[in-house]
């Protein structure tokens, strides 16, 4: 791997006394999918969501270790968690967009970070619509409630209202577990689409997504990170034994 | 087994016919009510009635305007929308999003005992303690103002606003704030933009049922308000509400007589409007529900 862009060096993680995470590391190469897959419970959303910090609300969490991203460990006190939320992006299991318009949406980033307005906020608008393959279908409706969109282009606006703020890793969280079969398909292709200019992680349950997806996979069970690498070696040439058994379904 | 049937219906029909009887009471109140006023509206004129600026029921001939009482309850409900509706939501958005629990609990507990005090008792703490403060802070002949009036009747207004909006606040789901989170919005961002715009139906509906409260309360205006039956030239003057006329001279009227059948007319006005404001209420909770 040329360049680390996140960096996970003996992450732990407890839920007041329950030991989520354990002993974590890993390291993440920009522009690439990595996948993390793994039985339910075993803290693939754990981790996900220690890289954009919104674990730090639940009350009684402690988390040690370091996660480094392009170098500076986000954990270290004083570090701007707003601005780390800002380059860091999450896109959620249950498509969450705002009871706001579209337009609005889509902005609402921008406005809070003061990052645009009037025409220049129009065009990222614009673009970020596109980037998703909403525009042409939307762009008559910006000022509809976003709540009367279907689930597949609600998650594609919440990807559009994260790109917007021109993140530099976008985390995704079971995206597609709420969509139907086609519409899965139609946000995997955007996904490989986007890591063009983003880095990618994404929690699955679904190995036929992993491996079509990702260049990279970790497996993952009862909080600890068993296996890392190249997707195509943990399908079909695992180092591990618990690997093997889950991908080739034998448990999980 | 046959015996627990028979109690089951029993109780059933006992169940039924209490709720029927609620309705039949509504009904009956409201028959008396129209009864009384409407002989009163063919004597006096409904318009003569709403729109005369004086209310002498009793010199000869009588003047039963009520536009001044009106306006008394429009303005002491203005100025206790202007204290409760920011405190009430503010109040409100602090206990279901900032506090921490141990504080959440106590605050919660306090507002529901501001909502026990007996509207008598908080009428008779403000004329000892507002109103001789209001006189003295701005200087005026009497400390019974609509502004006084207003402060007392904010306080009352208080608990359903804080309680109702609490509860829309937090029905705001959760994936809408860790959206707003997740993208680098402050706590406070999150709120104003995201939670509050969510809430607002709720909010709304606090707001109505709260000023539904406070145009239908009695003792505490009529103890601070001053009663004086004219249009207010502001805040700081005497007024009196629709409420405390009833209150005050239906002890003094002939039963049957054209005073005693205005006070009932007044109080269909009254009903009218707590009517709409309830209904508007009703409309915004449903909003909210769906
Ligand atoms: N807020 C919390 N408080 C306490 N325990 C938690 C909390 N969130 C998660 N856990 C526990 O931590 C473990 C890991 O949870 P996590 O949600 O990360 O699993 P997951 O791998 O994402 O599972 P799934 O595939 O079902 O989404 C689980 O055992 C879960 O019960
Ligand atoms: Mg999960």
């Amino acid at each position: 791997m040329p360049l680390k862009k996140i960096d996970v060096e003996n992450l732990n993680l407890y839920y007041s006394s329950f030991h989520a995470l354990k002993s974590v590391s890993l390291s993440v190469a920009p522009n690439r999918i990595t996948s993390i897959i793994g039985p339910s419970g075993c803290g693939k959303s754990t981790l996900l969501r220690t890289f954009n910090r919104i674990n730090d609300t639940i009350e009684g969490i402690k988390i040690t270790g370091e996660v480094r991203i392009d170098g500076s460990n986000i954990y270290d006190d004083g570090y701007d968690v707003d601005a780390l939320r800002r380059k860091v992006g999450m896109v959620f299991q249950r498509p969450n967009p705002f009871p706001l318009s579209i337009y609005e949406n889509v902005a609402f980033g921008l406005k809070i970070h003061a990052m645009a307005s009037g025409a220049v906020l129009d065009a990222i608008v614009e673009e970020s619509l596109k980037d998703v393959l909403l525009w042409d279908d939307l762009k008559d409706k910006l000022r509809r409630s976003a709540l009367e969109l279907s689930l597949e282009e609600r998650q594609r606006l919440c990807i559009a209202r994260l790109i917007a703020v021109k993140p530099d890793i976008i985390l995704l969280d079971e995206p597609c577990s709420a969509l139907d079969p086609i519409a899965t398909l139609r946000i995997e292709e955007l996904m490989v689409e986007l890591k063009k200019k983003y880095t990618i992680l994404i929690v699955t349950h679904n190995m036929q997504q992993a491996a079509r997806i990702s260049d990279d996979t970790g497996f993952m069970l009862l909080g600890e990170l068993i296996e890392f690498g190249i997707t195509s070696k943990i399908f079909t040439n695992p180092a591990m034994k618990q690997t093997e058994d889950y991908v080739t379904g034998r448990f999980g | 087994m046959k015996s627990k049937k028979i109690l089951d219906t029993v109780i059933e029909k006992i169940i039924f016919c209490c709720g029927i009887l609620a309705i039949v009471f509504v009904v009956l109140i409201f028959g008396f009510l129209l009864k009384e006023s409407f002989s009163f509206f063919k004597d006096y004129g409904i318009i003569n009635f709403v729109t005369g600026k004086l209310w002498y029921p009793t010199s000869a001939p009588p003047r039963f305007g009520i536009l001044s009482l009106m306006a008394g309850s429009f303005f002491v409900t203005l100025g206790a929308a202007a204290v409760a509706i920011p405190l009430g939501v503010m109040a409100a958005l602090y206990i279901a999003e900032v506090a921490p629990v141990s504080i959440r609990d106590f605050l919660k507990s306090g507002v529901e005992l501001l909502a026990a005090i007996p509207s008598v008792v908080i009428g008779f703490i403000g004329m000892v303690t507002l109103v001789p403060l209001v006189r003295t802070v701005f200087d005026l002949p009497t400390g019974l103002t609509a502004f006084a009036g207003s402060i007392m009747l904010g306080f009352m207004a208080l608990p359903t606003i804080v309680s109702i909006s609490e509860d829309a606040i937090r029905a705001v789901p959760w994936n809408y704030k860790e959206g707003a989170l997740a993208l680098g919005a402050t706590r406070w961002q999150t709120m104003y933009r995201i939670v509050l715009p969510a809430a607002l139906p709720g909010i709304i509906a606090a707001v109505m049922l709260g000023l539904g409260r406070v145009i239908g309360e009695t003792m505490a205006v009529m103890m601070i308000t001053g009663n004086a039956a004219q249009i207010p030239a502001g805040i700081f003057e005497p007024v009196r509400t629709m409420t405390a006329t009833i209150a005050a001279e239906m002890g003094e009227t002939v039963k049957g007589s054209m005073h005693y059948r205005s006070l009932f007319s007044i109080g269909v006005i009254l009903f009218m409007i707590t009517f709409c404001i309830n209904f508007i209420a009703d409309l915004f909770l449903h909003r909210m529900k769906r």
